[in-house]
């Protein structure tokens, strides 16, 4: 037996101060508050920082002190200029590539392997590709001369929380926006430590604020008057309060919510290569993912040869120290969120499907749940229906490509899909049916920033990413 | 193999389409699915396809996998017990030849814990005095046969080849398979031919040559006939499947190394039945060979990471595993003279 022995990667890189204020016009400023929030690791349950929890006043002065950059410096910038400030981000990002992946990892509990090779190549890569748009918004096909909107308001979640303040901010900016931006409340550290990369490329006073604090910070931010814009990224259910607190309002909004995507298996497809796809769409980042494959449509035909090879495939996940390089499964993000995958798996097993999970120890400290399907499970169950968020996958069966698709169209959501044939009219045709914002044709969970990324239905609505994503942050009305 | 084995493969593989496809299969046992071209073409073209997008994915993700420490002594040491120490060139002399076979019983003269390699590969006029070079060191012989590299020559030259190594006392044969008969869609021929050699390495006494049938990938080009020919060879009577002769580019890939677990492992659990597998060429620093071993680890499990299930076709990746091994003992890199040049 060739055991790999602990490959950790080294926790010296990163330098967590034992406790973070507000970042507001590109100062570190206390909060007038005095609630504070701990932030753990979700491997060990350790307390790695505190921050400041952000009341209405804090947020009415991160929001003024955008508003004074957009007036004054922000948006009167040509874009050429806007774009230098960019670029010198997204290469600060890449020298600080390994510490800042070290850090995601603590705070969030992913694989470093993850953190490494898909966060952090992914952070710098939206910087660096809107930062290219930045002087060619005219050629964008959203008009000659597309205004920025002023001050955005961002909300973002804790399951790709650096990346998603890259989703959120580096389109903004190219666009002439400012920002106020409020990480999650279990994974702020990576977003404070945006905050010195702004200071470090010496970006405008303003131009970027953070705001630390949970829901109701949220609430005041994206509620402040003076905002333009706000775009959210979570679940469905605080989507539509947003939605329904910013309608008439003016603002701009774009939601990225949640998704219970099908991943559909023909009996043609790459066998071996499919099982991967499935592994890396429901287990990929603990199945923390709103895109995530975490319904598996199989043709009938090879239900059984397609769960024996994805059984003794999970079998093989490891999973532990989220620092330890060989890691492919990490710790979940949070007790609570620990609570509600077991809710739902348990109520998968009482309404009949049949569970089976990897065996793999489960250490003593933090959060876990083993890599887990379930099959025998019918559209009508809540674990095919709901979003579990987590490492569970519900295995359906189908016996036509019309059957896939109207199972797969099946659910309040359409954020994802994927398709694994090797016949390549049959992708199209798919694509074609599936009302889903990113089909993927043998492979699943592929992120790149030229793609635009959003949902159908109640995944949300707006695109991020792409030529698309620009929409979102430009005034496109005729003058 | 039992019919009932036999049919579960013949069956649990192949996907008839309509009811007179079943029909037809099923009476139908393995060996008629070599009966004819049409139902060797049937069946291995009935075999899931490999993307490549997907396989080159997955080796490039294990190829991150971090091996330290006590897990990288014990994946030197595995993998120096897994070299078929090789030379394979016009100017082999038995000065050469003995001197290799030297190295491949004791590689480190300084270090006598260094296991041994698990052969030695030369061409059929050297068996002979490798096998007496070799004594009874359990170092193994294996000899390159069928007209090696490009196979190009008849099946009487090819089956005389191999009867020649085998009684010079080679212990294993690698072949080369007709890919000019493969790629052209005549898999009767490349089957037969592969039974022909199966026969030939027989012995008296029952103790045959291990057969390791060479499918050179590089020229196969696509994951695809690689997995079919995979089946192929396995299907003819094949003991290992090996990647390639180290004389066309590319070589062995992991990837492709891939591709042939994935096959040796479907195979066992249809037949019951263990075929090994070698990727050869190309192989040429400790860390090229720790990411075979992990591939293997990860794909077929266990069972297949000892020298009787897989081999390192290699020659220069020993100086290098040697060298690695040293420097994880004393902490540091000696010069590349300490280490004997054969």
């Amino acid at each position: 037996m060739f055991e790999y022995a602990p490959a950790p990667e080294s926790r010296d890189v990163v330098d967590i101060r034992p406790s973070y204020g507000l970042f507001i016009n590109g100062e570190w400023a206390d909060a007038l508050g005095d609630a504070r929030e701990k932030t753990i690791n979700p491997a060990s349950e350790e307390v790695l920082a505190e921050f400041a929890v952000a009341s209405e006043a804090d947020v009415d002065r991160a929001v003024s002190a955008a508003r004074k950059a957009y007036d004054a410096v922000w948006g009167q910038m040509p874009g050429r200029e806007r774009a230098k400030y960019l670029f010198r981000i997204a290469r600060i990002i890449q020298e600080r590539a390994r510490e800042l992946a070290v850090l995601e990892s603590l705070d969030n509990g992913k694989p470093i392997r993850e953190s490494r090779d898909v966060d952090l190549p992914l952070v710098a890569a939206h910087f660096f590709y809107y930062a290219g748009w930045a002087d060619k918004l005219g050629y964008a096909g959203l008009g000659a001369d597309p205004r920025p909107l002023g001050v955005a308001a961002q909300v973002i979640p804790w399951n790709f929380p650096l990346l998603m303040l890259a989703w959120k901010i580096a389109p903004a900016l190219a666009c002439g926006n400012t920002v106020v931006l409020k990480p999650a409340e279990t994974t702020p550290l990576t977003a404070l430590a945006f905050a010195e990369i702004c200071r470090q490329a010496d970006l405008p006073p303003g131009v970027v604020n953070i705001v630390t604090g949970a829901g109701e910070t949220g609430q005041a931010l994206v509620n402040h008057p003076d905002v333009n814009k706000v775009a959210f990224t979570g679940s469905t259910e605080v989507g539509r309060l947003i939605a329904r607190s910013v309608a008439g309002s003016g603002k701009k909004l774009t939601l990225e919510l949640g998704g219970k995507a099908a991943n559909i298996v023909f009996d043609d497809a790459a066998l071996d290569q499919a099982v991967e796809g499935i592994v890396n769409g429901i287990f990929f980042n603990q199945g923390h993912v709103c895109c995530a494959g975490s319904r598996l449509l199989v043709q009938e035909s090879i239900e059984g040869e397609l769960l024996d090879a994805l059984k003794r495939r999970l079998s093989t996940l490891r999973m532990g120290d989220p620092l330890d390089k060989n890691t492919d499964i990490g710790a979940i993000n949070s007790s609570a969120q620990l609570a509600k995958i077991k809710e739902l798996s348990d109520a998968g097993e009482s309404e009949g499907a049949a569970r089976w999970s990897a065996s793999c120890p489960i250490p003593e400290k933090g959060f876990w749940f083993p890599p887990t399907l379930f099959t025998g499970v019918a559209q009508s169950h809540r674990i095919a229906r709901e979003e579990i968020f987590g490492p569970v996958l519900s295995v359906l069966t189908f016996r036509t490509p019309a059957e896939a698709v109207e199972k797969a169209n099946n659910s309040p959501y359409g954020l994802s899909a994927g398709v694994w044939t090797e016949k390549g009219s049959r992708i199209l045709w798919m694509a074609d049916k599936l009302r889903a914002g990113v089909v993927w044709a043998n492979t699943f969970n592929k992120f790149d920033p030229t793609s635009p990324f959003g949902g159908y239905k109640e995944s949300g609505y707006g695109r991020e990413g792409g030529r698309h994503g620009l929409e979102a942050y430009l005034d496109v009305r005729p003058m | 193999m039992s019919p009932d084995v036999l049919l579960r493969l013949w069956f649990g593989t192949i996907r008839p389409v309509g009811d007179a496809g079943v029909v037809s299969t099923l009476t139908t046992p393995l060996a008629e699915v070599a009966a004819t071209n049409a139902t060797l073409r049937a069946f291995l073209h009935g075999l899931p396809g490999v993307d490549r997008v997907g396989a080159d994915q997955r080796t490039a993700m294990l190829g991150t996998r971090s091996i330290k420490t006590t897990a990288k002594a014990q994946a030197i040491d595995l993998a120096i017990s897994m070299v078929d120490l090789t030379t394979l060139e016009g100017a082999d002399t038995l000065g050469k030849v003995r001197a290799m076979c030297a190295k491949a019983v004791r590689p480190d003269p300084a270090d006598p814990s260094v296991p041994k390699v698990a052969a030695v590969c030369v061409y059929p006029d050297l068996v002979a005095p490798a096998v007496e070079a070799l004594g009874r060191s359990g170092v193994r012989v294996a000899s390159v046969a069928t007209g090696f590299p490009s196979g190009r020559t008849s099946l009487e030259v090819k089956v005389r080849d191999t009867e020649l190594a085998v009684a010079a006392g080679a212990h294993e044969i690698d072949m080369v398979i007709d890919r000019g008969a493969f790629l052209s869609g005549d898999y009767r021929k490349v089957f037969d031919e592969i039974a022909a050699v199966r026969s030939a390495c027989a012995r008296d006494g029952g103790d045959d040559a291990h057969l390791k049938v060479i499918l050179e990938t590089g020229e196969l080009a696509t994951y695809d006939n690689v997995r079919r020919a995979s089946w192929l060879a396995m299907l003819a009577g094949a003991d290992f499947i090996k990647t390639s002769t180290g004389k066309v580019a590319p070589a062995a890939t992991l990837p492709v190394t891939l591709v042939m677990l994935e096959a040796v492992r479907d195979f066992r659990s249809q037949t019951g039945r263990m075929i090994g597998v070698k990727p050869a060429g190309g192989i040429r620093t400790t860390k090229d060979a720790i990411k075979y071993l992990v591939l293997v680890n990860e794909t077929t499990g266990p069972d297949w990471l000892t020298p009787e299930w897989f081999r390192l076709g290699a020659s220069s990746l020993l100086n290098d595993l040697l060298m690695q091994r040293q420097k994880l003992t004393t902490g540091r890199y000696a010069g590349p003279d300490y280490f004997t040049l054969d």
